[in-house]
């Protein structure tokens, strides 16, 4: 079969098995964008703004696990993306970007709509191509979907000068079945003298404590993390990436460590002598001070990535491998030796966890009168039995979200971590709705989030993808308010702004419906109404109380034992450890 | 700590820039880079010096072998090698300086390469430390302009770097 570069591309797409992707148009893919015309298999969605495009792919990667396809112009279709794409990078998301460029001729000449694509988006791909040769196209987009969805995953970019997709120009088409790297061989298994290690001070722990992150949700190591931790009787603590990868309501689980963790899960970490890390990055929100992390433990971690290990916090016990076969590896050996874990050494570890979940950090204020973010949050869960995907903006809401809706599946709860992209909600949702059209999708935002990708609600209307978008509307940047009041004596510097748009009206003009609620009371009827809307989007704008605060808080430069709470505890707080 | 990465890696445009990228993204100190086309054409060889503690020097080696292009990689200070440098050094002489100029070369097994009534120039291999030595033994004001490869350097023993 002789089909031109335009034509390879889409067929190359449809082989892959590509349902959906989001793009812009532009004077570099327009020969792309002509064979997509011709064929209706692969289905295009048409953005509002390349940076949704990339978002909305995401979205649509962490809610399937299946990587997310991106079609951008060259130049600022290119540079309009680097945000979305950095974010997918952050948070190792499986994503394909095919980007147009100036004819080969003419790259290095400043040409109209010229960017060096490949050197600025560099820093944050896993890789990227030029392809050169028209003949090599098949191959590259092969090498570029194997290369985003295996090992550690995240995006790959394929920039494409448009002589390559000249349609007069016709070669010979076969999709490679299977491409192999010499350069790149990620390992799968763990190593077994070192899972052996590891299961000796696992198994001899006084004060174990499981951390499972992200790696877990991309991994697909869910089942496996859920029966070693049942297996083993160990508390577990999630990274916010690793949320829902093990039943938030079960009662191993500590919630979400780290600065807006919860008080039993960084204590533990903090008491702790024995911590399994699994698939998860000790980020810089995670550990605090590096100085004060977990001053008693030694830690084992399991990463498929090499380069996560020992990066920030020196580990004792390292296994390069996929959660979900290292897993596998450790329960079979588990269950095959003789060795247990102590009953009694964990009795009365989780006596003393079970006084620190006794402070009940996430409690708060019920009867102020005002609407309470966190009240939403739960109500949102009762509204929608807690099957929702819930995606979210970046902000004092995104930590609600997070310690409020127990997720109990992976792949429900989907934010940016890494970067902390305001803007990624809505894109994120549309990605989200059309992977899963019949499941409940809400969008988590904030009144200046949402405003960083509204454009979108245009998208929403075109394709359909009826949305839920739950405003937490403080009339302030909460987050930057909350460490202002915190570190600044109150100074809210530019945290607020003297003009919102009515919300309400805002989503009519798009097509959509809008409620306002003002009244505690009128939340849950509020919602109920919104989601018994199933063809509608539905903007629900809350004015929640402007004060509030995400407890509880490490502030920067503290340990995990010197958490920020909202009520004063009583004695567990204070309790000295030997 | 000094250590000299030897690495193997797609002889792709754009290789290069993915490891200085890699360097002052992550700000790791770059001392000398060198590189050159293999045997094998599809191979480049890199050789790298760069300084730090073992903790960066891990997170070096581990980020540069996680570039898709790196095929493979070694740090040689980790076992016996040998390393060596080429240097190009121009200096103006005078009646009274060459045959002073030519007895340091001798001694320094270098090679006086150019010849013209007022100046040389000297080619000289060898460890880096040496060629600084010559340099250091030279009349200040007679130095014109140094040139120098940076370092490169392989294993010994009958191991080596290859697929
Ligand atoms: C406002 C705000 C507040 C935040 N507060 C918190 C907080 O309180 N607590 C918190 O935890 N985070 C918080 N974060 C998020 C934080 O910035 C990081 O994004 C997050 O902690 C990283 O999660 P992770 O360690 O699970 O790593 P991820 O970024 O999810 O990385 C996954 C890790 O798993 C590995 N991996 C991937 N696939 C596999 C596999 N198949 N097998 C094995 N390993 C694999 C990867 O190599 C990587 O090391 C906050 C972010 C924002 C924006
Ligand atoms: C693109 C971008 N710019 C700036 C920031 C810094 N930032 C983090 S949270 C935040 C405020 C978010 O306000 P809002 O969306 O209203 O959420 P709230 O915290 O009030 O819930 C800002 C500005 C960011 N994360 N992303
Ligand atoms: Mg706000």
């Amino acid at each position: 079969m002789e089909l031109s570069g335009g034509h390879i591309l889409v067929q190359c797409l449809k082989d892959e098995g590509v349902e959906f992707v989001f793009g812009y148009p532009g004077g570099a893919v327009l020969h792309i964008y002509d064979a997509i015309f011709h064929q209706d298999d692969v289905k295009h969605i048409l953005v509002r703004h390349e940076q949704a495009a990339a978002h909305a792919a995401d979205g649509y990667a962490r809610a399937t696990g299946k990587p997310g396809v991106v079609l951008v112009t060259s130049g600022p279709g290119a540079t309009n993306a680097v945000t979305g794409i950095a974010t997918a990078y952050m948070d190792s998301i499986p994503m394909v970007i095919l980007s147009g460029q100036v004819p080969s001729p003419v790259i290095g000449s400043d040409a109209f709509q010229e960017v060096d694509t490949v050197g600025i988006t560099r820093p944050c791909v896993k890789h990227n191509f030029l392809v050169k040769d028209v003949h090599q196209l098949a191959e590259t987009i092969k090498k570029a979907f194997y290369i985003a969805t295996s090992g550690r995953p995240g995006p790959v970019l394929v920039d494409i000068p448009k002589d390559i997709t000249d349609p007069n120009i016709k070669v010979p088409y076969k999709y490679p079945k299977k491409v192999s790297l010499r350069s790149y061989n990620p390992v799968v298994h763990g190593h077994k003298g070192q899972i052996k290690r590891a299961i000796e001070v696992l198994l001899s722990a006084q004060r174990p404590i499981i951390y499972s992150g992200g790696g877990v949700v991309l991994g697909e190591g869910h089942k496996e993390l859920i029966e070693l931790t049942r297996l083993l009787g160990y508390p577990i603590t999630q990274t916010l990436m690793g949320l829902g990868a093990y039943p938030a309501p079960d009662k191993q689980n500590l919630g979400m460590l780290g600065m807006h963790g919860t008080y039993e899960a960084n204590m533990a970490m903090h008491e702790s002598d024995v911590i399994l890390a699994v698939g998860a990055r000790f980020d810089d929100r995670v550990t605090g001070k590096l100085a004060e992390f977990c001053p008693y433990a030694k830690i084992i971690h399991i990463d498929v990535d090499p380069s996560s290990i020992s990066k920030t916090v020196r580990v004792d016990i390292p296994i390069v491998g996929e959660v979900k076969y290292v897993l596998t590896q450790m329960i079979e050996l588990i269950e095959d030796g003789k060795e247990k874990p102590s009953k009694t050494a964990l009795a009365s570890w989780w006596q003393l966890i079970d006084s620190w979940r006794a402070v009940n950090c996430l409690d708060y204020d019920r009867t102020s009168g005002f609407i309470k973010p966190q009240f939403v949050i739960e109500q949102l869960y009762e509204a929608t039995q807690g099957n929702a995907f819930v995606t979210s903006d970046v902000g004092q809401h995104q930590m609600y979200a997070a310690q409020y809706y127990s997720f109990d599946k992976p792949r429900r709860w989907i934010n940016s971590g890494g970067l902390g992209t305001m803007g990624f909600g809505l894109p994120a949702a549309i990605g989200v709705k059309l992977a899963h059209p019949d499941a409940d999708v809400a969008c988590v935002t904030g009144e200046a989030s949402i405003q960083m990708c509204i454009q979108e609600l245009s998208t929403a209307l075109q394709y359909n993808t009826p949305v839920k978008i739950i405003n937490l509307n403080n009339r302030y940047m909460g987050m930057v308010r909350q460490w202002q009041e915190f570190s600044y004596q109150s100074r809210y510097s530019q945290s607020y702004m003297d003009t919102l748009p009515e919300f309400v009206k805002l989503a009519e003009a798009y097509g959509h419906v809008g409620m306002r609620i003002e009244k505690p009371e009128d939340v849950r009827p509020a919602l109920q109404e919104a989601f018994a809307l199933k063809d509608r989007t539905v903007f629900l704008d809350f004015m929640t109380d402007r004060t509030e605060n995400v407890y509880p808080m490490i502030e920067a430069g503290k340990g995990h034992h010197d958490m920020k709470l909202r009520v004063a505890p009583g004695t567990p707080m204070d309790r000295e450890l030997s | 700590m000094r250590h000299i990465i030897s690495i193997l890696i797609e002889n792709e445009s754009g290789a290069l820039s993915r490891v200085a990228g890699l360097f002052s993204a992550r700000g790791y100190n770059i001392e000398s880079l060198t590189v050159a086309p293999t045997e094998d054409p599809s191979l480049s060889r890199m050789t790298l010096v760069t300084r730090g503690n073992d903790n960066i020097i891990e997170q070096i080696t581990k980020q540069l072998n996680k570039l898709i292009d790196v095929v493979r990689l070694i740090d040689l200070a980790d076992a016996p090698h040998i390393e060596r440098e080429l240097m190009l050094v121009k200096i103006k002489t005078t009646m009274e300086t060459r045959e002073e100029v030519k007895r340091m070369t001798d001694i320094f097994r270098g090679q006086i390469i150019d010849v013209t009534p007022t100046s040389y120039v000297v080619e000289m291999t060898g460890h880096s430390s040496k060629l600084d030595a010559f340099i250091r033994g030279l009349a200040e004001d007679s130095v014109i302009e140094v040139v120098r490869s940076g370092t490169t350097g392989i294993s010994r023993g009958e191991k080596g770097l290859h697929l």
